[in-house]
């Protein structure tokens, strides 16, 4: 008996604290307003949104929702968190790589660049490159072209636009050889483990890459034609470039920033990964007599990644949140979009702050769940 | 890729090699530095994507032939053994060389040589470097804010106290120590934040009140990371214990909370404790908007704590808890005199690390319209007087956060080094 109020009193005092916090909350919340006059709900997401965003990967105006206004913010922060991710992890893999090269000086100068980049706060980082390094950048007149048909200015990057004709012909075209690729690959992973015999498996999926979609142009009449950006003056002194893609400052202060600064603990994760593998394994390899790039392919990558991935996923996470940071410079990203523009106009605190953590903690836990599913399937199964 | 064979010239003796690879790596150097700090090219009468590439060329060769397994010259095996070990390796040896020189010079001109640091003014700055008069004239705005230049002693002497205060745990006398948690844990908070509030707010004892809109610069970094800090670490601490409990309900609340505040950018959390958290509180209940963010930051932080702390007590083996059990004591007993000591020694690097992740996160504060160092750069930055020198701001924060950063890094990296070696 003693032991079960020891058990049920603790929870109950924790259960009730935790409802006297909530409930003084809410009726704080209820009373403020109603004096103030405004009324719980998101009725406001079908309102017209009336104000504009510097740049948006759909199709908006001032005449669109608030609900479409933040489908469009979110595509912003996405496609800031998916470029950071990418390039922070090729940098990464190069720099983790570095640090443990036999060569003094390329190993040194990667443990200076995660030192560098992972001691600066990552706020100051994107101000450095919006405020200071991007206003160093030409006008668009005097910009000279980088690779013969990009411009880099002040104004922001500008590319050749890709015209597809039939474009859904090709992308079909792709996924059909990442699926037979896929195939390929299993089958040859059974016939390793059956016969023992490899086959060129990086050939075999580069080449299917490569004729696959290049069939659906010969084939298929798709074609793919390139919008230049030409320069083009909007007044006596003020020009601009026009057609193609132009990518505003903000989006590349932030992707160089998110990148830079995350591509140091990605690193250190590689890094960790690789050194984590015992010598006995790679002594092990060599002795029954496996070529130095199947001991890599075979022995010490597949248990490397086994300890990079689960902490590098962790990284692409921060990155992801890290690019709330936007706001800061005044990308158009769910935070500045909803949490301020939206916000200021509707007067909803409590909602909109609130969607935009939910928006925020949903990925998290996706991403979350993702990753003990994997940790799951790559355990290492003892018997 | 081992060696390019006809490059080897064979030789009975390599010193032969050895002087004819560093004088062609040295003409190769020699090329490079003329050009970069002299801007004299020596090869210009060569076509210019040859002059261009030249350098690289020749050194690349120098370093080929005095590549060799075993010469029994100590310092040329060095040399081979650490930059040169095969062509891939030598070119990459070649390339940073010639980037760190040719770099050198512009940076050295910008940072000292065609830089101002002297006079008051905009006009003051005639060279094309840096102007780092613009950082002198500022100076006191970056590090104390909008506070009272005649009362920045208060600032400073109550951040002497606070660390004073910090340090006297190393002075408690051996019957004292048991003491020591209590001390950091409930007593230090109380005295920090009573020398903080009654000093650099002032308001009584004769000192002048000044309201937390001056605060500012570097030194509201330190106030709102230290408070965080010391704040974050008990409610982390219950918020461990939570998590590792047998009791369902008091877990899965842990466990949400936890969650909840990992999931979540702290610019979202900023903007909540600025807009939505006036909503909750009674309506004649005014909150200073800095209090507001401490509080958030803290409870923030206070999730991150909390998982390093639960690192720190899943760590211990199993035999402790038991032992402790076995000796009669209860639960808080057993976690307040057998687990928690050992447990919080382990998480001390866990901790510092957490704290340091919290100093470069400070600086977001901006966007609530607290003005820190960076919230005053973007102040200095928009003034008629200075406009045009966001770079000398940037670079000036970023090193004095470097420094800070990487000093604290250094230091938990030691730590954790001697805690390895004492278990």
């Amino acid at each position: 008996m003693n032991n079960k109020i020891k058990r049920i009193l603790p929870q109950l005092l924790t259960i009730l604290f935790v409802v006297l916090i909530f409930g003084f909350f809410t009726i704080n919340a209820q009373v403020n307003m109603d004096n103030r006059g405004i009324d719980f709900g998101f009725g406001f997401l079908k309102q017209e949104a009336s104000f504009d965003m510097q740049f948006t990967l759909l199709d908006y105006d001032g005449q669109d929702s608030y609900g479409w206004a933040y489908v469009v913010a979110l595509l912003n922060t996405l496609l800031v968190s998916f470029l950071g991710i990418i390039f922070c992890t090729i940098l990464g893999v190069i720099i983790g790589i570095a640090r443990l090269s036999s060569n003094f000086l390329i190993k040194n100068s990667a443990a200076w660049y995660v030192e560098f980049f992972r001691n600066i706060p990552l706020l100051l980082q994107i101000f450095f490159w919006y405020y200071a390094a991007l206003r160093a950048l030409p006008l668009p007149e005097t910009a000279e072209p980088w690779f013969g048909v990009t411009y880099m200015t002040i104004k922001g990057y500008f590319i050749p636009a890709m015209i597809w004709e039939n474009l859904n012909i090709f992308v079909y075209c792709l996924l059909a050889s990442f699926i037979s690729i896929i195939f390929i690959r299993n089958y040859a992973k059974n016939l390793q483990e059956k016969e023992g015999k490899q086959l060129p498996l990086l050939y075999i999926s580069l080449a299917i890459l490569l004729v696959v979609p290049g069939l659906s142009f010969i084939l298929g009449g798709v074609t793919l034609d390139f919008e230049m950006p030409v320069l083009k003056q909007l007044s006596a002194t003020s020009y601009t470039y026009e057609g193609g893609i132009g990518l505003p400052p903000e989006l590349i202060a932030l992707v160089l920033a998110l990148s830079l600064y995350t591509s140091t603990f990605v690193a250190e994760c590689v890094r960790a990964g690789i050194q984590g593998i015992s010598k006995g394994q790679k002594e092990a390899a060599a002795s029954v007599g496996l070529t130095p790039n199947q001991v890599l392919k075979l022995v010490i990558m597949p248990q490397a990644l086994r300890i990079i991935i689960p902490p590098t996923t962790n990284q692409y996470l921060n990155l992801t949140k890290n690019s709330s940071l936007a706001a800061a410079i005044a990308y158009p990203d769910l935070v500045l979009v909803f949490a301020g523009t939206a916000m200021m106009q509707t007067g909803k605190a409590i909602e909109i702050v609130g969607i935009t953590m939910l928006t925020y903690l949903t990925i998290s836990l996706l991403i979350a769940a993702l990753m003990n599913w994997y940790n799951k399937k790559i355990e290492i199964k003892e018997k | 890729m081992k060696n390019i064979s006809f490059l080897q010239i064979q030789s009975k003796s390599p010193l032969t090699n050895m002087y004819m690879g560093s004088t062609l790596l040295s003409i190769a150097i020699f090329d490079v530095f003329v050009s970069s700090f002299f801007s004299i090219n020596i090869t210009s009468f060569l076509p210019q994507n040859i002059s261009t590439f030249l350098p690289l060329i020749i050194g690349f060769i120098g370093l080929g032939i005095f590549r060799m397994e075993y010469t029994g010259i100590h310092l040329l095996d060095k040399v081979n053994k650490n930059i040169n070990t095969n062509n891939f390796n030598a070119f990459l040896t070649l390339l940073i060389i010639f980037v760190v020189i040719k770099a050198t010079p512009p940076a050295l001109s910008w940072m000292i040589l065609d830089a101002n640091i002297s006079g008051d003014t905009k006009e003051a700055c005639t060279g094309t470097g840096a102007c780092w008069t613009y950082i002198k004239v500022w100076f006191r705005r970056f590090m104390y804010g909008m506070y009272p230049n005649e009362l920045h002693w208060r600032i400073n002497s109550a951040f002497i106290l606070v660390i004073a205060l910090g340090f006297v745990g190393y002075f408690f006398k051996e019957n004292l120590k048991k003491y020591l948690a209590l001390y950091y844990v409930v007593i230090y908070p109380i005295i920090a934040f009573l020398i903080i509030y009654y000093l650099i707010s002032g308001g009584s004892f004769g000192l002048v009140w000044v309201e937390t809109g001056a605060w500012g610069g570097l030194s509201l970094t330190f106030i709102v990371s230290f408070f965080c800090l010391i704040f974050c670490f008990p409610l982390g601490m219950v918020l461990a214990l939570g998590r590792r409990s047998n009791l369902p309900a008091v877990r899965y609340i842990s466990v949400g909370y936890i969650e909840f505040w990992r999931g979540v950018p702290l610019i979202t959390v900023l903007f909540m404790s600025s807009v939505m958290f006036p909503m909750f509180l009674p309506e004649d209940f005014f909150m200073d908007k800095l209090v507001r963010v401490i509080i958030a930051i803290t409870l923030f932080e206070a999730a991150y704590c909390a998982e390093v702390i639960r690192g720190g007590l899943q760590a211990l083996p199993r035999g402790q808890y038991d032992a402790a059990k076995s000796l009669g004591m209860g639960y808080w007993k057993m976690h307040i005199f057998v687990i928690l000591p050992q447990a919080l020694k382990l998480v001390i690097p866990g901790i510092a690390n957490t704290f340091l992740a919290l100093v470069k996160d400070t600086p977001l504060i901006f966007v609530v319209g607290l003005a820190e160092i960076a919230g005053m750069l973007a102040l200095a930055k928009t003034n008629p007087k200075w406009l045009g020198f966001a770079m000398e701001g940037y670079i000036f924060a970023a090193i004095i956060f470097w420094i800070i950063c990487y000093a604290m890094s250094k230091y938990s990296y030691n730590l954790e080094n001697k805690y390895k070696t004492e278990r």
